[in-house]
């Protein structure tokens, strides 16, 4: 049934062919098969296809490789019930599992090389891909869920990192504040605030909410673009006070000026726990061959990455995250059912930048240190872009979406642009300019990666809005159209 | 008329007593303004020859902005679309002029007036058409099919288009700025006020901007007013349907606008060109919000309101990074420029010159 639909012209030709060559009824024949059947042979097939083309021009496919397109396949044949639990569990599985692949000392034996993209991304990218999926999944609190345009998302990431920072480092030593609370990797005679990571972590997050609230209580009254374009300038003027904020230009060191404030305490367990429960006391001098403080710091970005997909997930299904749908789809609609649109609003933007501080902070504390320079309007977009392209309001296709670009950003377009430069285009590496696009003949794409983030949003915007992994309730918004012109008097109606 | 009606009918409601929370939001306005004047004051007695050649400098700046600022306003008056690339499209306009100035015509320092006049001309004829093309191009590949979407979904798409525009001239002029030999304008006086060194000069560079703004912006004014497409950029501007049963094309009117936007970004990219003798492949971006805030000051939507916006922002940011006392300096510019922007939208969204919005009320 199924495939009658989704089957089109490739499909139809394909049973014609079928017939052609002397199989009699062959379509009916294959579709009076069991279902399972007809489920299970057609990737066979393909798969025999591709892999009989390899074999003759002379390609060995991986162990791992076929590893994992067993593992597809298997999933592939579960039922329906136990497949909405056994993709997201294989996942989160095979992600635990990253570090343990990669940091063989053989890589080939478990990982393979992709074509065009070359080899599997590092821990190191794999962290950042679970800090910006962190941040996107926040964005999409406001963007996707609230429908509300925040263009300055980076000034809640900023935020964030430079809580971790007044908090854990030795910044405030200068002024005298000395404080120690369970922060670790302290050296010797340092002074300065210390305070564990994981109660920075929080305090982060309440600072960067409490920050949403204070940027969204002046703005959120405004229209949809408008809104867009003053959480743009809120954003710019956070990095301008990061940039700004040294003794010369604001007359008390605030944030460091343009070197920022490092060294930022690594994260750690402290020795109490350490010793109690056996978990790591620092994660900076763990040094081992799989389980190093890369890795740590993977798994526990995962582990946040997780907690936060859930809070998202309950709270687009809790009466706060069904008000905001109800303010996206229609904002007249929704007041005249009671909701309050301002507080709606509001704790929108306290939600997405509490995730984003959390972001921030583990970001700052991965890099051990903070930098004006990383906090630019490019990254807002970044951060909007992967929103976009996964699907606006599905957490999935959000996470999905980061993971793709955070890898694009960091990895993929230098091994593609390698790629290009030895197979398409072979050229010649040592007249190359690094700091220019096109030299010598050799293609270098990273440094156009806004120009390819704009690219993707575009494209997606015009191809297909509701993003890669729609959420369906979005594209039915995306194809009939919504009222999103609130009405004069609904700000009233809210106020009172 | 409608908003006439609507007083009317509100008028008998407004003798009842105002609560004296109406009063508490115009107020902490009225006090930020009067606080900046008196900034201003102090600073002109301490120091007048300061505070007068930044008027000029100041002047000269704000037309750019008031020039790149009603792009903005057209665009946003017929569309309703923030439109992000226009800044980029701005900078475009200004590498074409350096193209000209330096590639084609090989403009020396100090060039005499019969060479730099023609090549002015010139640049200035093939910024504006390019950048008209280009806006018009944009609006045709990335706005349109977007016309019944939501709201967000062009303005997204203009962020895109922005950043693509940008990573454009970034491959077309590498990632240092490009500039133009140095004095290629004359910099000396059209006129001194005051013995120098206590003296404010208005120079011949500073004059070039004004002569090249004040014909362009009588152009448009005249396009818009007295001419038949004019008259029909208003008419879609006021209502899309209604001018469409007029028999007004509406898709070519808006195409029209982008055009003239676009050549309006041109001719400001040539001005900035020259003036600035330096331009890099992402100085559209902040010039653009900067030129966008100037546009919400004035009341967007609306073309003197653009002027004046521009106007005031130039002031404003040359003030701040010209005087001697209190001023925050070029390090806080954008905070500045963004504050001003998100307090008038605070204090009053339809700007200074807008007509009452949804987002004024």
């Amino acid at each position: 049934m199924s495939s009658r639909r989704s089957g089109g012209r490739v499909y139809n030709g394909l049973w014609r062919l079928l017939e052609g060559i002397g199989l009699k009824n062959a379509r009916t024949r294959w579709e009076s098969q069991p279902p399972w059947l007809q489920r299970a042979v057609p990737p066979l097939v393909i798969a025999a296809i591709v892999i009989g083309v390899a074999w003759a021009s002379g390609v060995t496919p991986d162990s791992g490789a076929i590893g994992l397109l067993v593992i597809c396949y298997a999933l592939y044949l579960l039922p329906r019930r136990i497949r909405r639990y056994a993709i997201p569990g294989t996942i989160l599985a095979l992600a635990i599992l990253y570090p343990l692949l990669i940091q063989q000392t053989n890589y080939q034996r478990f990982l393979f090389t992709v074509p065009v993209f070359n080899s599997f991304p590092t821990i190191d990218t794999m962290v950042l891909i679970a800090v910006f999926a962190m941040m996107a999944v926040g964005l999409n609190m406001v963007v996707g869920y609230a429908g509300l345009l925040d263009l300055g998302y980076v000034a809640f990431y900023a935020l964030g990192a430079y809580t971790a920072a007044w908090l854990a480092s030795p910044h405030a030593e200068p002024i005298g504040g000395n404080f120690v609370l369970g922060g670790v990797g302290i050296p010797e005679g340092v002074g300065g605030i210390h305070v564990s990571i994981w109660i920075v972590l929080l305090a982060a997050a309440i600072v960067t909410a409490f920050g949403g609230i204070v940027i969204g209580l002046p703005t959120l009254r405004l229209r949809g673009d408008y809104l867009a374009i003053v959480t743009l300038g809120f954003g710019e003027i956070v990095a301008e006070v990061a940039r700004n904020g040294d003794k010369e230009t604001l007359g008390f060191d605030l944030t460091g000026g343009p070197p920022g404030i490092n060294p930022i305490d690594p994260p750690g367990f402290g020795v109490w726990l350490s010793t109690h429960l056996g978990l790591p006391a620092n994660f900076l001098e763990k040094s081992g061959t799989y389980i190093n403080f890369t890795s740590l710091f993977y798994w526990s970005a995962l582990g946040l990455l997780l907690i936060t997909i859930f809070c998202s997930i309950r709270l687009r299904d809790s009466r706060l995250g069904r008000a905001w749908i109800a303010i996206r789809e229609d904002e007249v609609a929704a007041a005249a059912m009671g909701i309050p649109l301002m507080r709606t609003k509001t704790w929108a933007y306290a939600s997405g930048a509490f995730f984003g501080g959390v972001a921030g902070a583990w970001y700052g504390s991965f890099k051990q240190g903070v930098f004006p320079d990383d906090f630019y309007f490019g990254i807002s977009v970044f951060i909007l872009s992967m929103v976009i392209l996964g699907g606006m309001g599905n957490v999935w296709g959000v996470v999905a979406g980061a993971a793709f670009l955070t890898y694009l950003n960091f990895e993929g377009l230098a091994n593609i642009s390698q790629w290009f430069n030895t197979h398409v285009l072979p050229c010649n590496a040592i007249s190359q300019d690094p700091g220019k696009v096109v030299s010598g003949g050799c293609v270098n794409a990273p440094l156009v990666s806004t120009g390819i983030y704009g690219a993707i949003i575009v494209g997606v915007m015009l191809l297909r809005p509701e993003g890669i992994i729609p959420e369906r309730r979005r594209q039915l918004e995306f194809e009939t159209g919504v009222h999103d012109e609130p009405l004069m008097d609904v700000r009233h109606a809210a106020e009172e | 008329m409608s908003t006439q009606a609507h007083a009317e009918a509100v008028a008998p409601r407004r003798r009842t007593k105002r609560p004296l929370s109406t009063y508490v939001v115009p107020g902490i306005g009225l006090t930020l303004v009067a606080l900046v004047v008196a900034w201003l004051l102090v600073n002109l007695f301490k120091d007048w020859s300061t505070f007068l050649q930044l008027t000029f400098t100041g002047l000269t700046r704000g037309s750019l902005y008031a020039l790149v600022a009603l792009g903005y306003t057209l665009v946003y008056g017929i569309l309703e679309l923030i439109n992000f690339a226009h800044g980029d499209v701005f900078m475009i306009g200004g590498m074409i002029a350096a193209t000209f100035a330096i590639q084609v015509f090989d403009l020396g320092s100090n060039p005499s007036l019969s060479t730099l006049i023609p090549v002015v001309l010139v640049a200035l004829a093939a910024a504006m058409i390019g950048c008209a093309v280009l806006n018009a191009t944009i609006e045709r590949v990335a706005y349109k099919p977007l016309r019944g979407a939501p709201r967000l979904v062009p303005l997204i798409t203009a962020i895109g288009v922005s950043f693509i525009i940008e990573n454009v001239a970034f491959v077309w002029k590498g990632p240092r700025p490009v500039s133009l030999p140095p004095n290629t304008l004359p910099t000396s006086a059209v006129f001194t006020i005051g013995t120098c060194p206590n003296c404010a000069t208005y120079r011949w560079d500073q004059f070039f901007v004004i002569a090249v703004t004040v014909p362009v912006l009588l152009g448009l004014v005249y396009l818009v007013r007295y001419t038949r497409r004019g008259k029909a950029m208003r008419a879609t501007a006021q209502d899309k349907d209604a001018a469409a049963m007029m028999g007004i094309d509406v898709n070519r009117t808006i195409s029209f606008t982008f055009l003239v936007a676009g050549a309006l970004a041109g001719a400001a990219g040539v001005i900035f060109a020259f003036y600035e003798t330096t331009i890099q492949y992402n100085t559209g971006f902040t010039l653009g919000l900067i030129a966008f805030t100037a546009a919400v000051l004035g009341g967007i939507g609306n073309l003197a309101g653009a002027v004046l916006g521009g106007l005031l922002i130039g002031f404003i940011q040359d003030y701040n990074e010209g005087l001697s006392w209190h001023a925050p300096g070029s390090a806080w510019t954008n905070s500045i420029v963004f504050g001003i922007l998100i307090l008038i939208l605070v204090f009053r969204p339809q700007g200074l010159l807008g007509e009452q919005t949804p987002e004024g009320s």
